[in-house]
Formats: structure tokens, C-alpha cells, sequence
């Protein structure tokens, strides 16, 4: 488990992220929502380390990553996977080598042991046939992929995704989705999601919060969420003819 | 006050990059790499401008000392002072720092816009170090070859192109060569090419790792570390040249 406590963060004058409280929750797929620019990725950055905050706590399983000492973030940091935006795979590997690279910096693992462990997590992914393949030949959906793989090779506690759909077509995105989802269930682990994808937040988010201009505006489950009157939140979500209907089928159905 | 806060960080960068690795197997591997990447790769140029530059010095200077109140082995004692104490160790490091320099600040540039540092931080791997150190090792390591090579080539290429074109004789070029020779050109030669490839390497390395911004920024800082290479070493020279001569 997650937590966060009165967590404030600024560049210079602009405050980012302003008093936040929230708890991300074993087992579960936490989504983060918002805007761009509202603060959603800085507060994943904080979350693992990447941004330094100004005041407020980050509680991982109950210890307070910011007064850690540089050995237990060291630890922490290990037991941390993160798919990011891009995929951010090393450019100079092939695709085995990047699943494998967090297994060769940490673990004293013979060879044979790491080939199992890549040519697993690879399967677990559904792609097992693209080992040798450089990171230039796959594709936007692949990469997204072979990401999660390199997340989950060290068989992480917490997963950290963001927006791990962005730039994806509906279908692939649905199959990520459904793919973070299930990894977090099987392995029970804490898993964080930044998305502003609507296909996300009705299909996988069972804890959902809210970051409209650095501030916690909203938190609850994607079935609370069409029946929301926070006016920013529907602003965000039901922005679109596509949208706007299906809230209206999902009310008519609560109202039936 | 910019420079003073720039100088900071590099030091800070210095820093986070002499740390013990992770993992020393790893580093060994990449350091093989990088010798082969920056170092091995770079030894096609270094030879050809050696061996050009070398015989323009030969030419220029036995055409300036045709005056016969000089002695007929100065073209030769020159020439070698000239090649060992600044050709190889400043020339070909002023060189390199345009092909290694831009090499490493675009490629650990990039991996910072591409978001593939932060993932080696979040793994918990210390990316400066990891990206950085053996970066510095394989251009330190290889910094006596490149001097040695340079030399070896410059002064072959000044004695062919002495002889072939009759302003000087092989034996006044070899006696000239030979006059009065210790090893503390040499010495001074390594220290020089040592301090400088650190230069080359840990510059370009600090301007792409604290690049901000997309592709534009990347070519920017590129060009960028170069400059600040060339300039840093050109006064490291000058400082070198009068504590050691």
C-alpha cells in the first residue's frame, strides 16, 4: 500500500501539487486522472523518487520514502517497476537485453536462470517470438509491452504506469489495460496508473483520483464516477458526443 | 554567477559518477565497449591527421630554418618538440573532442529526453556513474596510445614528406630526432593527453545528462559541449605548458 500525506511540491513560485491525501491500495489498479499540465505525472515523479517534494509524506507499506536513508531508498527503488510514457527501453538493447538488464544489475542469477525469467515475462506479455528484435522495430503497442516485461522482471511491489496508453489505437490500448490489470491481481502488487483515457477509467480503474490544478478534487470507484456532479470532473470525462452518451446509457440503466 | 552554478553541478555530476558501481561485472563490459566505440574508432582519423599535419610541420619548418646560420638538424629537433609537446597531446585531443564529444553529449542527451536515465533511476542504478564512468575510463585508458600513435605518425609522416620532397636529408631529420632526447617531452606528452581526454569525455558527458528539453536542445547542448571542451582544454594547456616545461 501507498500512501500519501499532505504531499506539496513547487518549481519555483508555481505550486504543482497542492496538499495531497491519497492512499493506492494492494492489489488494485489505482488511476490517476487529470488534465495535461495538472500535476499527475509530478506527483508519479515524486512517488518514485524522480522529483524531490517540499513538505508531506510518500508511505510505502507504512515507511516514509522521504526520510529514508540512501540504502533503504536504494532497496525501495528495486522493488519499484515503472512503464513509462515512451516505453523509455535502452536504445543500444535488443529487447531480451532490456527485459534482462534489471536482472544483471541486481540479482546474482546465472544465465540460464535470467534466459527463463525474460523468456517468461515475455510470454506473460504475449511476445514471446521478439527477443532479438532492436527497439527501433517495434511497434507503439510492442513497446508498451516489452516495458511491462522489464517492469515486472524483478517481480516488483509497486507498479507505476503512466499513461501507459498514450499514442496507442482503442484495441491495444484495451489489451494493455487489461494486461497491467491482471499482473497487478496475479501478483498482488500496488499498481499506480496515470491516464486521461476514458477506455481506462471504465475498464480498469477500481480506485480512481482526481488532480485538477495541483489540487485532489475528486476520489472513488469508475461506478461512482458517471454519477458525479463534481462540475470539473464531468468537464473532463464526459467532454465528447461519445462520452456524454454513454454516461446517459450507464444512468438510464442504474434508473431501470 | 551562471558559471559558478554551472561549475557546481559539474563537480556534483563528478560526484555521482566516481561511485562504486552496482554491479563491476557490468562496468567492466561497458568499458570494453566504449574503448571500441570512442576509442578504437577514433584511431582512423587520429592517424590521417597525424601523418598530414606532421609533414606540414616538416615542410613549413625546414623551409623557415633553410637559412644556413641555423644548424641542419633544428628541422628535426623542432619538429619532434613541436609534435610531442602540443601536436599530439592538444591538436589531436581538440580533435577528438568534436568527434567524442558530440558522440557522448547526443547519445546521453537523447537517453535524457527519451526518459531512459529516469528509468535507470527508478531501477535504483546510478545512471551518471553507470552512463558516465566508463565513458571517462575508456578515454583515459586510451589516452597514451592516441599521444603515442600520434607521435609515432606525425614524425614518420614529417620524415617522408622531408625526404621525398629533398627539403631536408633522413639524416639530418633522424639526427635531429635524436639530439638531446629524454623522456620528459614524453612524460609531459601523456600527463597532457590524460588531463585533456578527461576533459573531452566528462564535459560533453555533464552537457547531455543535464539536457532539458527535445531534440532541439539535444543538437544545441552537443554543440555546446564541444565548445566548452575545446575552450576548457586550450586553457588547461596553457595552465599544464607553465607547470611542467
Amino acid at each position: 500500500m501507498i500512501e500519501i500525506k499532505k504531499l506539496y511540491k513547487s518549481f519555483g513560485d508555481k505550486t504543482v501539487l497542492n496538499n495531497i491525501n491519497a492512499v493506492f491500495e494492494t492489489g488494485k489498479t489505482n488511476l490517476t486522472i487529470g488534465r495535461s499540465g495538472s500535476g499527475k505525472t509530478v506527483l508519479m515523479k515524486t512517488m518514485v523518487g524522480l522529483e524531490t517534494i517540499n513538505s508531506g509524506q510518500i508511505l510505502f507499506d507504512g515507511k516514509d520514502m522521504v526520510s529514508m536513508s540512501k540504502k533503504e531508498r536504494h532497496l525501495l527503488r528495486e522493488s519499484i517497476g515503472m512503464v513509462f510514457q515512451n516505453g523509455a527501453l535502452f536504445d543500444s538493447m535488443n529487447v531480451a537485453d532490456n527485459v534482462r538488464f534489471p536482472l544483471r544489475m541486481f540479482t546474482n542469477m546465472t544465465a540460464g536462470e535470467m534466459d527463463k525469467r525474460v523468456d517468461f515475462c515475455l510470454d506473460r506479455v504475449n511476445l514471446g517470438n521478439v527477443h532479438t528484435f532492436t527497439t527501433s522495430e517495434l511497434s507503439g503497442g510492442m513497446r508498451k509491452r516489452v516495458a511491462i516485461a522489464r517492469a515486472i522482471v524483478t517481480n516488483p511491489k509497486y507498479l507505476f504506469c503512466d499513461e501507459p496508453n498514450s499514442g496507442l489505437d482503442p484495441q491495444t490500448s484495451i489489451l494493455i489495460d487489461n494486461l497491467i490489470k491482471e499482473i497487478t491481481e496475479e501478483y498482488n502488487i500496488t499498481t499506480v496508473v496515470n491516464t486521461h483515457d476514458m477506455n481506462s477509467v471504465m475498464g480498469i480503474g477500481e480506485h480512481i483520483i482526481f488532480i485538477h490544478q495541483g489540487n485532489l478534487w475528486w476520489e472513488g470507484t469508475r461506478n461512482e464516477i458517471t454519477n458525479t456532479t463534481n462540475q470539473e470532473l464531468n468537464d473532463f470525462m464526459f467532454n465528447n458526443e461519445l462520452t456524454k452518451l454513454l454516461k446517459a446509457s450507464v444512468l438510464e440503466k442504474t434508473v431501470k | 554567477m551562471k558559471i559558478f552554478s554551472e561549475i557546481g553541478s559539474y563537480l556534483i555530476l563528478l560526484k555521482n559518477v566516481f561511485h562504486l558501481p552496482e554491479n563491476p561485472r557490468l562496468y567492466r563490459k561497458k568499458v570494453l565497449f566504449e574503448l571500441r566505440v570512442l576509442s578504437l574508432d577514433s584511431l582512423p582519423i587520429i592517424a590521417v591527421i597525424s601523418i598530414f599535419v606532421g609533414a606540414a610541420i616538416v615542410i613549413q619548418l625546414a623551409a623557415n630554418l633553410s637559412n644556413p646560420i641555423y644548424p641542419r638538424w633544428i628541422t628535426g629537433f623542432s619538429s619532434r618538440e613541436g609534435i610531442m609537446l602540443e601536436f599530439a597531446p592538444t591538436m589531436i585531443n581538440l580533435v577528438l573532442a568534436g568527434k567524442i564529444g558530440s558522440h557522448i553529449a547526443s547519445e546521453i542527451g537523447t537517453m535524457r529526453i527519451t526518459e531512459q536515465i529516469d528509468a535507470l533511476d527508478v531501477m535504483g542504478v546510478n545512471s551518471a556513474s553507470y552512463l558516465i564512468l566508463p565513458k571517462i575510463i575508456a578515454c583515459v585508458l586510451f589516452s597514451p596510445v592516441v599521444i603515442v600513435v600520434s607521435i609515432f605518425l606525425a614524425l614518420t609522416g614529417g620524415w617522408l614528406a622531408g625526404t621525398l620532397t629533398g627539403v631536408i636529408s633522413s639524416y639530418d631529420f633522424i639526427d635531429g630526432l635524436q639530439l638531446d632526447y629524454t623522456n620528459k617531452s614524453l612524460i609531459i606528452s601523456l600527463v597532457k593527453g590524460l588531463v585533456y581526454s578527461f576533459i573531452i569525455s566528462s564535459i560533453p558527458a555533464y552537457r547531455g545528462y543535464t539536457v532539458k528539453g527535445g531534440a532541439l536542445e539535444v543538437g544545441r547542448s552537443s554543440t555546446k559541449a564541444v565548445v566548452e571542451s575545446c575552450i576548457t582544454l586550450i586553457v588547461a594547456n596553457l595552465i599544464i605548458t607553465n607547470l611542467l616545461l
